[in-house]
């Protein structure tokens, strides 16, 4: 009797050191590896293209981040489309879902803001306008936009009081072209390519 | 001279078809000067040049049009003399047949030089050895140098190795390429300037020993090379190295690896192990430009091909028109008319002929449709895995081509696709024609494109947040000053508070101003009722004036009455002001001597009179008996009013003394108080002295007591001054 009594305070002692034990560990882990933030709103951050432009109705990117992490929907951010909703997909784990038009539609080309100088007044209002500072210049002097820094996000064609501002399409040139991948369908089968060949000779 | 040396071997590669021998029946032929020379600014790796000569000017053969942007740069020079007609976007040869700027001369035919002195001569040496290593390179930098082997990269950033140690220099004549022979003709009609050439790159990279690789389907060129390192005695430090044929080991990394089994590091340079490789006509443009001054204006290009007639070499100058050229290789034109600038291997196909030969441009291949033909289909992969084995690189191109076909990008970038060098012998060998080097370069520019944009996603980011950093701080200094601004009203609203519960000091001010003005008034009356008295007297004493009489009267009466309602209300002023004085004038009940109290007492005993005045006045209009009575009072009331005005003057002229005598006083007072505290001083040093047994003890004691007369004389004069005060 005793010695069964003796065996099961002696079990739930150990396990109750090892409760201790681990529990210290884990509670020192907690205080020496504490991560500061919430990572899963780096994470989404990092995918988001940073245009800061406000379309998904958010005041910015990290704050849509912010929100998706709360559960907002990963479809709202045009700039970025379909490949960021695909890596939004991808990073939480969810379906990825076509892009919703009541926040816009994905641009073809990515475009800078181009202000025509000539018609330019000098009213800041763009500058005030520009979530990434991309735009240089002081009241009632001509403005111009950096255009390497200029996230194309438009937030500064509404406000222009002259309407002098354009969002041009970013252009090709010899240090941003590449090779494009040769184009799909041109695999044949061996009696394919050989009728091909006398169709074309 | 003996070979020496034991060769490695590199993974793969393959033997196509050489096609060098069309090439190479001709010397090489010095092209004639076009009509027009299009010079892009952009002919070489790093930032484009900027032009330094305007539209409309005449410029000389080698003088500099186009200067370095930044370090990664390289100036532009004319290659003959002309004038410059346009700085415009022109086609440039390049994969992407896009347009660029370029500075367009019209040749005048005259090829008249600018003065050019060689590096040796500006220097005022004999000898390339006499010169220091920075001096060559910044010289090469000016002569506008870039690789000739076909990337065109900035010679003299590639030597400048920073703080790698070089111990082998390679100058790189392989050329492994199908149908080129530029390099292969050069070294044969020119291997004096290649060895010297060499000689300057060693002392330049103050590096021992030079190895020229060449490949051994050259034997004119590797005797004629071997030939010059004899005649130039540099046996002990050039050494002619004959490799197998092979393509491609003419690749910088390929040859390295051939010549010494080093092989260099994914990511890095050849530096790195201590090795530079240049081409051999780099090498003879290096020894064009120090020791004969002449800057890159021409280089020596292949012409080659089916379609050309007289395939041959031609030293061109840049910017010569290649459909020019092309005539003078008799090129017949083809449909579909195709020209490739660069090998079979790796160049890329012409849009048009209406290009220009630049830096870069070893070869221009004509073919005939037949000769090499173009792979419009590919089938499928059948994974053969013959890319593996060729693959110089020891990449896994198969694997590459599956993640790029399906952008898999991370993947491709796994797999190192930018160890690729695009040399193309996966394609070359693939049975089912996939045109795979188009899909690495694909990736690669993909690659590098999101690169790009992550890196400008993340300064966006960075701006972004700085500037909401920005914002809060601004508001919250807004907030901060509307808050001062806001504490500091408060502040005012209390002190004005405070100033109207205790009303005393301004009305104080105020009654005494209508007191005052209240006195001239009955001044002034009084004055006028004196006036209309005397002349009713004198109306009454002369008959001739009687008829006035009532109209003075009439007069009098009215002054009279004014008199007596001013007078009302200056006694109504005075008990206010009475009362006022009650309340505020505390602080000068102490001393009944004051200046203050004088003055007050004063200006009652002038009231008092002018009362008195006034009711005798009323008393002789009336002519009671009680005139005399009040004239004696008038009599005292106006002696009172006199002794209150000198106590009053005299307290005043008191009061300035003081204030004059004060200063004098105190400045003698602060200066006693400095001269004991000197006093002081050096009495304790001279203690000091003492005790230590210095000798400065004597003069010590002098000064100590020339101090304490000084004191005494102070002392002096303070009892001087302050005893008139005392009598």
């Amino acid at each position: 009797m005793s010695t069964t009594l003796l065996a099961i305070v002696m079990a739930i002692s150990i396990v109750a050191l090892l409760a201790l034990i681990f529990g210290g560990i884990l509670g020192f882990a907690a205080v020496r590896f504490k991560v500061e933030g919430n990572p899963i709103v780096d994470q989404i951050n990092q995918l988001l293209p940073q245009t800061q432009c406000g379309q998904c109705s958010y005041p910015g990117c990290k704050p849509y981040a912010e929100a998706i992490a709360n559960g907002e929907k990963i479809n709202k951010c045009p700039p970025g489309g379909e490949s960021t909703i695909q890596a939004l997909a991808d990073l939480l784990g969810v379906e990825p879902e076509p892009l919703d038009a009541e926040h816009g539609a994905e641009k073809a080309v990515p475009t800078v803001a181009f202000i025509r100088e000539d018609e330019c007044i000098g009213c800041t209002k763009c500058i005030q306008a520009c979530p990434v500072d991309a735009i240089l210049g002081a009241a009632k002097q001509m403005h111009t936009v950096i255009a390497d820094e200029c996230t194309g996000c438009d937030l500064c064609v509404e406000p222009c009081p002259v309407d002098c501002i354009d969002m041009i399409p970013v252009s090709t040139n010899i240090s941003n072209w590449y090779w494009q991948a040769p184009t799909l369908g041109v695999e044949l089968i061996a009696s394919d390519r050989r009728a091909r060949r006398a169709e074309a000779n | 001279m003996t070979q020496m040396i034991r060769l490695h071997d590199i993974h793969g590669g393959i033997h196509p078809a050489e096609n060098k021998r069309q090439s190479t029946q001709t010397a090489i032929q010095v092209a004639p000067i076009p009509n027009e020379l299009i010079l892009p600014l952009h002919q070489h790796i790093g930032a484009a040049a900027i032009p330094c000569v305007n539209v409309g000017e005449r410029v000389l053969k080698g003088q500099c049009i186009a200067h370095a942007d930044g370090f990664v740069s390289v100036p532009l020079h004319a290659p003959t003399s002309g004038t410059i007609v346009d700085i415009e976007a022109r086609p440039v040869p390049h994969a992407s047949g896009l347009s660029e700027t370029c500075m367009v001369l019209q040749c005048d035919g005259q090829d008249e030089w600018q003065a050019h002195p060689s590096l040796l001569e500006q220097k005022n040496v004999s000898l390339v050895e006499q010169l220091k290593p920075a001096d060559i390179l910044t010289f090469l930098a000016q002569s506008g140098i870039a690789g000739l082997g076909g990337a065109g990269f900035p010679t003299a950033i590639k030597l400048h190795t920073g703080n790698y140690p070089i111990d082998t220099l390679i100058l790189n004549g392989a050329e492994c390429e199908p149908y080129i022979t530029a390099d292969d003709m050069l070294m044969r009609e020119r291997a004096d300037e290649v060895v010297a050439g060499g000689e300057i790159l060693l002392h330049v990279l103050q590096c021992a020993r030079a190895l020229i690789g060449v490949e051994d389907n050259k034997p004119e060129a590797i005797a004629a090379l071997e030939q010059a390192v004899i005649d130039a005695h540099l046996s002990h430090k050039i050494q002619v190295v004959s490799i197998p044929t092979k393509y491609p080991s003419g690749g910088e990394k390929q040859l390295i690896q051939i010549l010494t089994g080093k092989e260099v590091p994914s990511g890095g340079i050849p530096a790195h192990i201590g090795i530079v490789c240049q081409n051999v006509a780099t090498a003879s443009a290096i020894y064009r430009a120090v020791v004969h001054g002449e800057p890159l204006i021409h280089r020596i290009t292949t012409l080659t091909g089916d379609a050309c007639q007289q395939p041959s070499n031609w030293q061109v100058l840049l910017g010569t028109p290649i459909d020019y050229l092309l005539t003078l290789a008799g090129y017949q034109a083809q449909q579909p008319e195709r020209v490739i600038m660069g090998g079979p291997m790796m160049g890329f196909a012409l849009p048009h002929l209406q290009l220009p030969v630049i830096k870069t441009s070893n070869c221009i291949l004509a073919p005939k449709a037949k000769e090499l033909p173009l792979n419009e289909y590919a089938t499928a992969c059948i994974r053969c895995g013959q890319c593996t084995q060729v693959c110089p690189a020891e990449l896994l191109p198969q694997q590459l081509y599956w993640f790029s076909k399906t952008q898999e990008l991370d993947k491709v970038e796994q797999h190192n696709v930018f160890d690729c060098i695009e040399c193309g012998a996966c394609s070359y060998v693939c049975p089912s024609h996939i045109p795979l080097v188009q899909y690495y370069r694909f990736a690669k520019g993909a690659i590098r494109e999101e690169r790009a944009a992550q890196e400008k996603a993340l300064r966006a980011k960075e701006r972004f947040e700085q500037r909401l950093a920005r914002q809060e701080q601004e508001l919250a200094e807004k907030e901060a000053k509307r808050k001062a601004r806001a504490e500091a009203a408060a502040t005012a609203q209390k002190a004005k508070q405070a100033d109207l519960a205790e009303p005393a000091s301004a009305p104080a001010s105020s009654v005494d101003d209508t007191l005052e003005k209240l006195n001239k008034q009955l001044a002034a009356s009084q004055a006028a009722v004196q006036k209309t008295k005397e002349k009713l007297a004198a109306a009454q004493a002369d008959p001739e004036q009687a008829d006035k009489i009532p109209a003075l009267e009439a007069a009098l009466e009215k002054v009279t009455s004014k008199l007596k309602s001013i007078a009302m209300e200056l006694a109504a002023a005075k008990k206010a002001a009475a009362a006022s004085t009650t309340t505020t004038g505390d602080s000068d009940k102490g001393d009944p001597n004051s200046p203050e109290r004088l003055r007050k007492k004063w200006e009652t005993a002038q009231l008092r009179l002018q009362t008195a005045e006034q009711r005798l006045a009323e008393a002789m209009e009336q002519q009671l008996d009680t005139v005399s009575a009040l004239q004696t009072g008038v009599e005292k009331q106006r002696e009172r009013v006199n002794d209150a005005l000198a106590a009053y003057q005299a307290s005043q002229t008191e009061t300035q003394s003081d204030v004059a005598n004060s200063p004098d006083n105190h400045e003698l007072e602060k200066k006693i108080l400095a001269q004991q505290d000197r006093v002081a001083k050096a009495e304790e040093r001279l203690t000091m002295a003492r005790e230590s047994g210095l000798d400065t003890v004597d003069a010590l004691a002098m000064g100590l007591q020339k101090q304490r007369d000084k004191l005494a004389q102070l002392e002096q004069q303070r009892v001087a001054s302050s005893t008139p005060e005392g009598v």
